[in-house]
Order: structure tokens, then C-alpha cells, then sequence
């Protein structure tokens, strides 16, 4: 998308370099091969996802209604709802957001606005892009031990909720940190300049100067909360759930089990039945983004 | 007078339409925890959701953590009942007995391993149970690597082999049951824990040969052939009759389930057990597992009386 106007710049600033380069010609030929390779790679995602989406779509579409979303989970497929793993699902990432997004926004201002360069920090900053790379079933073990039996939550949506809390911790650090480093210098001084105090600063400029990044770094990782199902299975998740949960100290199960349980079943009506959710897991996901997307225009608008 | 008596006959006749059960509609609360095998899990989900036509306010949750994750559970006094698709082992009985649990171990169905091949595959007639062990003992890694290692007369081409995972029950019944020692087989095969996985992969390859519950051998009828089983009797293919009278042995199995004392005693999981032993049969059936013998249900029924007196 952006490739054309790109490369017309790239050209106009080479252009003294190319005078002095014989080989002006094959260096105009690479800059046009990468845009070719570029555009491959774009696509190979693109085209692989495509597929994907058209593949679900065709096999799930007609399964979804609403006696769909409505009911029970059934050994007949034609009578097996989502009801109890679509609210689980909601129940789950509205807590965890709760839970992770404060923490994960607080962590990354600190470590951009008041942390000193010392050993300790270092070491905090090296653990916690580490932690980002630590595969999603070790929460999951953490998570049975210290929220299922030191704090006795059990399979609880509030333990599951925690466990996935501390799985996106991370990344809504890191990306925090990224968008607060992207705020220009000018606007702190300017507000230091008018005779803010620090909190001032951070709360009236910074944070929503980089409320975009925060906002977009926080929804993929609480879409990546979304499709987790190792670290539930884990802490006790479970599979079959007549009901609907009602507070957070009740047990649950998530669309992932459900789908999961769903593909492994001998009967093929099953995977079409797993289609169908998955169909819904992709809806709630892009309604995620699609709020997400409406806060940061809502806000940056407000900025100008 | 009228209106209640109509009222009354109205709820006898919604109770008899409801499962025929001998107890009425009952207004138990509480929850039932169950855990355990997947491969149990979808008898008790199926006895689960028909559970609720009997006491709607009872809340049952099935988890899927394996055999050996649930009886772990089981152990800790954190559920109520475990679904096994293997006897409770030594260890497990001994957490058992050092945290005071007693318990009862209840058979609730058989299930048969189905050999398969694919459909293309013409030469393969029936295999003995020294010809399986021959292909998939541990020694048999790198060596029997084509059909004529097994008999002589078979083409000479590769064979490919799929099996369940080394996590998985059906694993360890099926190297116990042909190699003789539960989790010992060769390790050159493609393994899955997505059964599913495995029938795409015997349909589409001609050389192909593995296992798994024959439930997924009903549901690919087209697509897989069963092998008949030679165990010393004449060659035997798994159905509900030859799995049910034994006569396919030895890849028929038993499914359980575990249910302690302490829960037995609310009033919730004893009816809930109740229920279970009383519908297990025909339940079974319906998702692709082989029902026991009526007298066995019956004796169950007996032994869990005994059990919660």
C-alpha cells in the first residue's frame, strides 16, 4: 500500500549515490525486486488467511443462529449450542482486561518515565521481554498452583482470568513502553515548561499522546488471551459446562474447548459444529478490534 | 381438586415420558464434579445433558484431563467422580488411601480398537496378534519397514504407520493388549493425539495402517477398512456384538467410572450415579462406544447400593 510512494522517495534520496555508482542500474533493479519480495510476503499471509476465513466460512455459516448461541452443549450435533463457552469467553477476557490492562499500562510507564538505569531494572526489563517468549502452558502450571490452590480460586473464571492476565502481561508492557517512546520529547517539555508536575505530564500528555499504541498493543494481546486454551486446560477449564457463569468464582469453559473438543469427535457433524464457533470466536475478535479501533479515533481527536 | 389431580397426572405422564426412571422428578441441587478420560467424556456428557431432564437444578461439569491428570484430582478429594479409560493404577490407589479416599470403581461400557488400512489397499486380509506385535514392538523400529517383513507374499513397499499419541489410554491399551507391556512400541510411526489426524492420514496414503476407538472407523466407513483380528480363534472384526461377547480379543477394553465415598453420600451424586449405571447402555451406543451386558449393569447397580450404604 505504501510501497509506491515509498520507493519514489528512496529513489530521489539515492540519486547523488547513484551518480557515483557504476552499478546504478542493478541497484534500481534490486530496489524494484524487493518491492516484488515485499509484496509476496504480504500476500502469502494474506492469501493463506484468506483461505482459511473462505474454507470456515463455507463449512460453518449455516450452523450459526441463534438457537446456535442459545443452547446447551449436546451429543447430538444438530442440538449442541455454545451458550455457556461464548459467555465464558466474554466473562474471561472482560476480567482479564481488568485485571492485566492497569498493571501492564502502570509497569510500562514506570519503566519509561520514572525507572533508573540500575542492575535491578535491567534485569526486570530483560525477565519481562523474556516472559513474552515463555510458551502459554507454563502459565498455565504457574497459574494452577498459585491461583488454583495457594489462593484456592480452583477453576474459577478468576483464576483462568489471572493465569491469562499474567500471559499478556508482557506484551502490553512492551507495547506501552514502545508507544510512550514515541511521544516527541517537545510535548513533556512544553508541559514541564507551563509548570506541570510529572503526573501531570504523564496523565494529560503522554498517555493519551500514546493511547493508539497502548490501545492496539493491549487488543492483540487480549485477542491472543482469547484463543488460548492450553493454559485453561491446565489450570482445570472445563469441557462440558451446562450453565451459564454467573459470578467470576464460577467454573467455566471458553470457545477455544469447545472447538477443540469439538474437532476431535468421530462424527463430522461435530466439525462443522466447530466451524460455526470458530465463525464466532473470529466475530467477538473483530468486534474487539473494531472498538478498539473507534477509541483510538475517538481520542485522537480529542488530542487535536 | 380437579386442577391439581389433572396437574398431577400431567407431571406423571411428563416423568414418564422423561427417561422412564423409577425415581420422580426431584428437586436435588448441588454440582456433580466429574473429570478424567476423553475417551470416557462423551458418555458422561451424553449422560450429563440427559441428567438435566431429571434434576434440572443439578449442576454437572465434565473436565478433559486424561485419565491420569483426573485420577491425580481424584486423589487430592477435588472431584466427586473420574472418568478412566484404564483401572486406577497402584500409585493412584495409594494417594488414595493416604488421603482417606475410598472409592468405587464402576464399568460403564467397552470400547474396541479398530486396526484400519486404506480402502486401496487389497492385500491385507486379517492380521494375527504375533504379526501386529511383530510390526509394532520396539524392536521392530527400522526394521519392519515393508509389508513383505510381515508376511511373506505382501508387496514389497513401505508401510506407514499411524497410531494415537504416547499421552493417550488407547496407546496404553493397545501396546499392552499386542506388545505386551503398556507405552513400549516402536517410535517411527506418525502419532497424533487428534484421532481425526489419523484417519486423514490412512485415507490418503495406500500403505497406511493404524489404530484407534472404532468409533472413528463407524464414522469413516468410506474412507478406511478394518482389519480382522486373528488371536489365535480365526480372524475377528470389531462390532458391538464381538466387542460385547469378548470374541474380539484382545483390542476390546473396558471404560469406568470412579466415584468416591464421600461424594456418594450427597444426594446429588448418588442419584447422578444412579442415573449413569441405569442409561449407560443405551447412551453408549449412541456415541459410538459398545454397551455391557444387561447383568452387569445390574450387578453395578447392586455393588454401588452396597457402596453408599
Amino acid at each position: 500500500m505504501n510501497n509506491k510512494p515509498l520507493s519514489t522517495t528512496n529513489t530521489l534520496h539515492q540519486t547523488p549515490f547513484l551518480k557515483r555508482n557504476r552499478n546504478g542500474k542493478i541497484n534500481i533493479i534490486k530496489d524494484k525486486a524487493f518491492e516484488v519480495v515485499g509484496i509476496m510476503a504480504t500476500l502469502v499471509g494474506l492469501v493463506v488467511l484468506a483461505y482459511f476465513l473462505f474454507d470456515i466460512i463455507i463449512d460453518g455459516y449455516a450452523r450459526v443462529d441463534w438457537a446456535f448461541l442459545t443452547s446447551l452443549p449436546s451429543r447430538f450435533a444438530s442440538k449442541a449450542g455454545i451458550l455457556p463457552a461464548w459467555t465464558g469467553t466474554v466473562w474471561a477476557l472482560g476480567l482479564t482486561a481488568i485485571i492485566a490492562i492497569p498493571i501492564g499500562i502502570a509497569a510500562g510507564v514506570y519503566f519509561e518515565e520514572y525507572a533508573q538505569h540500575s542492575r535491578i531494572n535491567n534485569l526486570l526489563e530483560v525477565n519481562i521481554a523474556n516472559l513474552a517468549g515463555v510458551p502459554s502452558i507454563i502459565y498455565g502450571l504457574l497459574g494452577l498452583e498459585v491461583f488454583g490452590r495457594i489462593l484456592n480460586l480452583g477453576a474459577s473464571l478468576l483464576a483462568g482470568a489471572f493465569t491469562l492476565a499474567l500471559l499478556i502481561l508482557p506484551i502490553i508492557i512492551v507495547s506501552t513502553r514502545e508507544a510512550i517512546k514515541a511521544v516527541p520529547k517537545t510535548l513533556r517539555e512544553a508541559s514541564y515548561g507551563l509548570g506541570a508536575t510529572k503526573w501531570q505530564t504523564i496523565s494529560r500528555q503522554v498517555l493519551p499522546a500514546s493511547s493508539g499504541g497502548i490501545l492496539t498493543g493491549t487488543i492483540l494481546a487480549l485477542s491472543r488471551a482469547m484463543g488460548e486454551t492450553a493454559p485453561l486446560i491446565v489450570i482445570g477449564a472445563l469441557a462440558y459446562v451446562p450453565f451459564v457463569p454467573e459470578s467470576p468464582m464460577d467454573e467455566f469453559t471458553v470457545l477455544p474447548m469447545q472447538i477443540f473438543n469439538w474437532t476431535s469427535r468421530p462424527q463430522a457433524d461435530f466439525l462443522v459444529n466447530a466451524a460455526a464457533a470458530i465463525i464466532v470466536l473470529l466475530i467477538i475478535t473483530f468486534a474487539m478490534n473494531g472498538i478498539a479501533i473507534y477509541f483510538r479515533h475517538k481520542w485522537q481527536k480529542r488530542m487535536l | 381438586m380437579k386442577l391439581t389431580s389433572i396437574l398431577a397426572t400431567a407431571a406423571i405422564i411428563t416423568l414418564a415420558s422423561c427417561g422412564g426412571s423409577k425415581t420422580s422428578k426431584s428437586e436435588l441441587s448441588g454440582n456433580v464434579k466429574i473429570d478424567g478420560s476423553s475417551t470416557v467424556y462423551p458418555i458422561t456428557e451424553a449422560i450429563a445433558e440427559e441428567f438435566r431432564a431429571v434434576a434440572p437444578d443439578v449442576k454437572v461439569t465434565v473436565g478433559v484431563s486424561g485419565t491420569g491428570g483426573g485420577f491425580k484430582k481424584f486423589g487430592r478429594g477435588e472431584l466427586d467422580i473420574n472418568d478412566a479409560s484404564r483401572p486406577i493404577k497402584d500409585k493412584e490407589a495409594a494417594a488414595c488411601k493416604e488421603a482417606n479416599i475410598d472409592y468405587l470403581s464402576i464399568t460403564i461400557a467397552y470400547d474396541g480398537l479398530a486396526v484400519v488400512i486404506n480402502p486401496q489397499n487389497t492385500w491385507v486380509d486379517y492380521l494375527t496378534t504375533a504379526e501386529l506385535k511383530k510390526l509394532w514392538e520396539p524392536q521392530a523400529e527400522g526394521v519392519i519397514l515393508t509389508w513383505n517383513d510381515i508376511r511373506a507374499g505382501w508387496p514389497n513397499e513401505k508401510i506407514s504407520l499411524y497410531g494415537p499419541d504416547a499421552a493417550s489410554g488407547t496407546y496404553d491399551y493397545f501396546t499392552e493388549a499386542i506388545v505386551g507391556e503398556s507405552g513400549k512400541s516402536r517410535g517411527d510411526y506418525t502419532n497424533s493425539s487428534d484421532d481425526n489426524v489419523l484417519v486423514q492420514g490412512i485415507a490418503s496414503d495406500k500403505n497406511a495402517i493404524g489404530f484407534f476407538g472404532m468409533a472413528y472407523y463407524e464414522e469413516n466407513l468410506d474412507k478406511l477398512k478394518v482389519v480382522a483380528i486373528d488371536n489365535g480363534t480365526g480372524p475377528v472384526i470389531p462390532t458391538l456384538e464381538t466387542v460385547s461377547s469378548n470374541t474380539y480379543s484382545p483390542l476390546s477394553r473396558p471404560v469406568f467410572i470412579y466415584v468416591t465415598k464421600q461424594a456418594a453420600a450427597r444426594a446429588e451424586v448418588k442419584r447422578f450415579v444412579e442415573f449413569y449405571i441405569e442409561n449407560a447402555g443405551k447412551i453408549a451406543k449412541d456415541v459410538g462406544y459398545v454397551a455391557l451386558p444387561q447383568d452387569m449393569y445390574t450387578k453395578a447397580s447392586v455393588e454401588f447400593a452396597e457402596f453408599v450404604k
